[in-house]
């Protein structure tokens, strides 16, 4: 019983510190990521005992800021939702990594561990309410703050997820189909098959335009640049006018968080998962028949290697992109959702389900 | 004349030029990042990965043309070129300089100044004391850009401060300080 305990509780803090890390991570990676693209050096001076370690102390020192401002709150905010929002925005960003599997099953002691916070038969959907019960949070903070322009950058928010979770939803449904589940250990699982024998069936080869579909919503979703209209920081400004120290800081954390988890399920999805190409349970089966054998733990440190990595580069990918690509009108991203996104993604389980019909026929 | 600026289908896919945009700026980054590396693996200057100069640390060669902070020239006995003629006073279109002049008993000089101010937060920087002077006596090439203060009081530079600046030296660079009492002066 305690053993059960312990083991869930472990499962959670992986998840749990993994993301967390990975996204106060991130705001150094952005930094730094746009200094070196950008042919700067970016930011370097926060510096402890002298030691300045290419500004790694600079999220520390953001934290510190955030921690130690004035907490305001305008006379008109309406307290309670203007003090919610922020959370509500984490939370839900923070709870969708739940169900993204970072591993195979570890076998302990007879013990069969699946290496997953939670195993939910239904995680793609629970992924997909998470991500969209995050818009809440923003939706709140734009009424609650009673400030016109923070409510205007609400409504904006709110139309884009709209339009971008609609295609995100649509974009999944062929990965479900391909992989016959909605549970992402199974999808993860599922591609590790090959086709022909030698290419590694993964999201990216059975559904590569559900791939690019699911990654621009997913981008869309995660409300930065190009698609990061809702804030605009720079000129439009958006729901979080308001919002200053730490609550200003969990909207930014949370905007991290959910690149974090796009760039999570882009890898459980499209990717592979946790699947290193041509490792099986007992160790490397090469397609030309050479056989590497690995003990279990072995092939499970790789597996959770593979999937760190596979974030990591995805988290650079988004980063690359938002760095790149200049914003996106309100109206262009609306039209691409509506008459872009969407119509493809239909399209795509349209054609999926014929390719299946033909392949089971 | 002018820019057609009707899309082909290509641009207006969007994706294959995004996908172009994406591969610069990734080999903006993976050559950067290599220069990085390399700078720290051999310890040399001459590798960047970057343009920045380190302001503080690092700066770049100033022109000798570049107008500074102003000084007082001496003659070789250690006493200020200045005869007091006001030119400089006269001509400023900031009205910061500001001259007391007195006697000497020196025939060929004839006048001193004995107060000799130049209020520094007041200075547009336009060179125009410079070319006014008959005597060349004031010129602004000390090379030092970094003056500010705490207090107005301290942009206020005195005659006895003005004559102990040097010249900058061959690359730009200011051979000598402000004085830090000036920093905090209070008036």
């Amino acid at each position: 019983m305690l053993t059960d305990l312990g083991i869930a509780f472990g499962r959670v803090a992986f998840i749990m510190l993994f993301v967390l890390n990975l996204g106060g991570l991130l705001t150094w990676v952005e930094r730094k990521q746009s200094a070196i693209m950008q042919d700067r050096i970016g930011a370097n001076r926060a510096s402890v005992f002298g030691l300045r370690l290419w500004g790694l102390f600079h999220p520390v020192a953001d934290a510190i800021k955030m921690l130690t401002k004035e907490d305001f709150i305008p006379a008109r905010a309406d307290r309670v939702l203007f003090n919610l929002a922020p959370v509500v925005s984490l939370f839900f960003a923070l709870v969708a990594f739940a169900a993204i599997p970072f591993g195979d099953s570890l076998r302990v002691d007879g013990r069969e561990i699946p290496l997953q916070a939670v195993n939910l038969n239904v995680g793609v959907l629970y992924i997909f309410a998470m991500l969209s019960l995050g818009v809440y949070g923003v939706m709140m903070a734009g009424w609650a703050s009673a400030n016109n322009y923070a409510l205007l950058g609400g409504q904006r928010a709110a139309a884009l997820m709209i339009s971008a979770e609609i295609a995100i939803g649509a974009s999944i449904m062929g990965v479900a189909m391909v992989y016959g589940s909605l549970n992402m250990m199974e999808i993860a699982r599922g591609q590790g098959a090959l086709l022909w024998g030698w290419l590694p069936a993964w999201g990216i080869v059975t559904q590569p335009l559900g791939f690019i579909l699911f990654l621009t919503a997913g981008i869309a979703s995660t409300k930065r640049v190009p698609f990061d209209f809702p804030e605009g920081e720079s000129e439009i400004i958006g729901y979080f006018v308001e919002y200053s120290g730490m609550k200003f800081g969990m909207f930014m954390m949370a905007d991290f968080v959910e690149t974090v988890v796009i760039a999570g399920m882009t890898t459980a999805l499209f990717l592979g998962g946790w699947q290193v190409p041509y490792l099986g349970p007992e160790g490397f089966v090469f397609p030309w028949g050479t056989m590497w054998s690995l003990s279990h733990l072995a092939v499970v440190a790789l597996q959770i290697l593979a999937f760190s990595l596979k974030v990591a580069f995805m988290c650079w990918f988004l980063m690359l992109i938002r760095w790149t690509l200049p914003r996106f009108r309100y109206d262009q991203a609306m039209r691409l959702g509506w008459l872009g996104l969407f119509p493809l993604s239909i399209l795509n389980i349209v054609a999926t389900g014929i390719v299946l019909l033909g392949l089971r026929a | 004349m002018g820019f057609d600026s009707r899309l082909t289908f290509r641009q207006r896919f969007y994706l294959v030029e995004v996908l172009a945009g994406l591969g610069i700026t990734a080999a903006h980054f993976f050559r950067n990042l290599g220069g990085h590396i390399a700078r720290t693996i051999f310890r040399s200057k001459r590798i960047r990965g970057a343009v920045t100069i380190q302001y503080p640390e690092e700066r770049r060669p100033y022109s000798p043309r570049l107008r500074s902070l102003h000084r007082l020239v001496r003659r070789e006995d250690g006493s200020p070129r200045c005869v007091a003629c006001m030119m400089c006073e006269t001509v400023c279109p900031a009205r910061c300089i500001y001259i007391v002049a007195g006697e000497l008993p020196n025939p060929d000089i004839e006048k001193v100044p004995v107060r000799f101010d130049i209020d520094v937060g007041k200075c547009v920087f336009c060179g125009f004391c410079v070319e006014a002077c008959p005597e060349d006596a004031i010129r602004m090439d000390t090379g030092i850009l970094e003056f500010s203060s705490y207090s107005r009081g301290g942009m206020v530079y005195t005659m006895d401060v003005l004559l102990s600046l040097e010249p900058a030296g061959p690359d730009g660079a200011p051979r000598s300080t402000v004085p830090k009492a000036l920093w905090a002066k209070e008036r």
